[in-house]
């Protein structure tokens, strides 16, 4: 766990690096969710970052497409591509797209941006996994404010329907979306009573918490009868102080004073 | 310099204080389109349909047919795409008066990229039987282009830029009209968005070239000005288009359209090729796809040297 904490650290300065140096990007809802990433790709998914296109790998799609930075610091740190690329991000021409684009990018398993598309698109991995009768996972990484799409329930649906156990979904909860807090703009709540209905097995986790997101991970993974939904109850700029569960940071890149500010603050935690 | 996006905000402010029966809906963009403006003054009449844009769409008509003057607002790339099929059925079938904007049109947005980048909104929208469809130059243009739609019967998509840019027409906008802002003998550029600017800039170099160019804005794609495409036609036989967009189904097609029936002459399209969008700066991307001042004149003059 020591190593996850650490890992999470520096990741949490790369994601403020590289958006710094991109001057534009979403950095609330990338810090809100680096122990969710950093728990798959380091300890769940059976994944070799040397081989991104093995067919065996687990599964990962950012729904929440935005949190783009996240993905691409847990994806160098892991080995799929160097650290020196983080800092290209968003400038002409580089595999970092501002949004994860599987075209350009290995590792990126589904193109993504437009909110509620990656979840549809993490069923149909699961379905061609239960055809090839490959046991590869898929994880898939949604906001809170994108539950709004009803795009997402018609694949909760049809998750549940085609009992696509192999498919696990986790829910970033970090409260806000863009024009204020979800239960303001549009209440979702109560998400786990939804969930429920709609026949998936639902688990609550604080997000922050590699002990919870790691054993509820495990649990799904010995769930044999549904897809599971991991609640994970997360702070929107987790990390950074002046940044925690602020709506102005949800769309912002740190400046130069900012980006000083955090990553003090990220070394004085050690 | 200002965004075109901001003139839609001032509008829809506006004409929230003149009718009582204008409702303003967003998608969790409010902020991002501008009718962050309208919400904050009207707050009972505004409603954020959250990070639904289907939803948006067809609630604007069920409050039409209620006799209400929706207006629906979300990046271009989502209240055209994402809801078309709510825009199809909903709203134009019905010829609600539902008049949607697409803010952060074409690729100027930039850093967030071609997922974001709206390319084929004009196209999509066009083909709509009963859509009007406006993408306006400047902010003068785009504040009475928004203030006019209240007099429509029919639906609107308006089109706004998240870039700021130059403010540079005179007088109200005329549904249906475009505005010759430049004339001269030897090819006409016909441009839609900020892009006009850039026309017009293009054609300052053109001129110290010996080349004369005519300068239309067609801020009205549908229904075109088909009696001043005809007059220039005939006058320069040449013609370019301009827009921040596919040249599948846009400025460039309509103009395209009307010629090839009622006047046949030369006819170069000046668009994003069949791509999509990518990450950039706003100014790379511009320049990456010609559309600056100094790209569009390259353009024309080889164009001409060879047709
Ligand atoms: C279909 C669609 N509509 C709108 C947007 C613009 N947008 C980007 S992020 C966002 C808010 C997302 O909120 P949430 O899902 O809670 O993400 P987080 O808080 O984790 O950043 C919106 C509306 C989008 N990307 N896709
Ligand atoms: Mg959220």
């Amino acid at each position: 766990m020591e190593d996850l904490e650490k890992i999470a650290k520096e990741i949490r300065k790369d994601i403020l690096l590289m958006l710094n140096m991109a001057g534009s990007g979403h950095v609330g809802g990338s810090l809100s969710c680096v122990e969710i990433l950093v728990s798959l790709y380091f300890k769940v998914m059976s994944y070799d970052a040397k081989k991104p296109s093995d067919e065996n790998r687990d599964r990962f799609v950012l729904s929440k497409g935005h949190a783009a930075p996240a993905l691409y610091a847990v994806l160098s740190k892991a080995g799929v591509f160097p650290r020196d690329m983080l800092w290209t991000l968003r400038k002409l021409g580089s595999p970092l797209q501002g949004h994860p684009d599987s075209k350009y990018l290995p590792g990126v398993e589904a193109s993504t941006g437009s909110l509620a598309h990656g979840l549809p698109q993490a069923c149909g991995m699961a379905l061609a996994g239960k055809l090839d009768k490959n046991p590869f996972r898929v994880y898939c990484l949604m906001g809170d404010g994108e539950m709004d799409e009803g795009l997402v329930w018609e694949a909760f649906m049809s998750a549940s329907h085609y009992k696509l156990d192999n498919l696990c979904v986790v829910i970033d909860n970090n409260t806000l979306q863009i024009d204020g807090r979800c239960r303001d703009v549009m209440n979702i709540y109560p998400l786990e009573e939804k969930f429920k209905a709609f026949g998936l097995y639902t688990k609550s986790v604080d997000g922050h918490k590699f002990s919870e997101l790691i054993s509820a991970f495990e649990e799904a993974k010995n769930n044999k009868r549904s897809p599971t939904v991991i609640i994970a109850h997360t702070i929107k700029g987790r990390g950074v102080s002046f940044m925690e569960d602020k709506v102005e940071y949800h769309g912002v890149a740190p400046t130069d004073e900012e980006l000083k500010k955090a990553l003090e603050e990220i070394d004085e935690g050690d | 310099m200002k965004a075109t996006r901001d003139a839609y905000g001032d509008a829809l402010l506006e004409l929230g204080r003149k009718y009582k029966d204008v409702v303003a809906l967003d998608a969790d963009l409010a902020g991002s389109t501008k009718s962050v403006k309208f919400k904050e003054a009207f707050p009972e009449r505004f409603f954020d349909m959250g990070i639904a844009e289907a939803n948006m769409v067809d609630t604007s008509a069920g409050l039409a047919l209620c006799g209400k003057r929706p207006y629906a607002s979300s990046f271009a790339v989502f209240v055209t795409g994402r809801a078309f099929e709510s825009v199809r059925q909903s709203i134009a079938y019905q010829k609600l008066p539902v008049v949607l904007c697409g803010s952060h049109g074409g690729i100027n947005l930039g850093e967030d990229g071609g997922s974001h980048q709206a390319v084929l909104d004009i196209s999509l929208m066009r083909t709509l039987p009963n859509m009007k469809l406006v993408v306006p130059a400047d902010y003068n243009e785009t504040y009475t282009a928004v203030l006019s739609t209240i007099k429509d019967d029919g639906p609107v998509y308006i089109r706004t830029s998240r870039a700021k840019s130059p403010v540079f027409t005179e007088g109200d906008f005329v549904f249906g009209r475009g505005r010759a802002l430049r004339t001269g003998r030897d090819v006409t550029l016909v441009a839609c968005g900020f892009l006009v600017w850039y026309a017009l800039e293009a054609a300052k170099l053109l001129e110290k070239e010996g080349i004369d160019a005519s300068v239309i804005d067609m801020a009205t794609v549908k229904p075109i000005d088909e009696e001043m495409l005809y007059d220039f036609a005939k006058s320069t036989k040449k013609m370019v288009t301009i827009e921040e967009h596919t040249i599948f189904g846009g400025l460039g097609s309509a103009v395209a359209e009307f010629l090839s029936e009622h006047y046949p002459i030369k006819l170069k399209r000046i668009g994003i090729p069949d791509v999509f969008g990518e990450s950039g700066t706003g100014d790379d991307l511009l320049c990456k796809f010609g559309f600056n001042a100094a790209g569009i004149s390259n353009t024309v003059r080889e164009w001409l040297k060879k047709n």
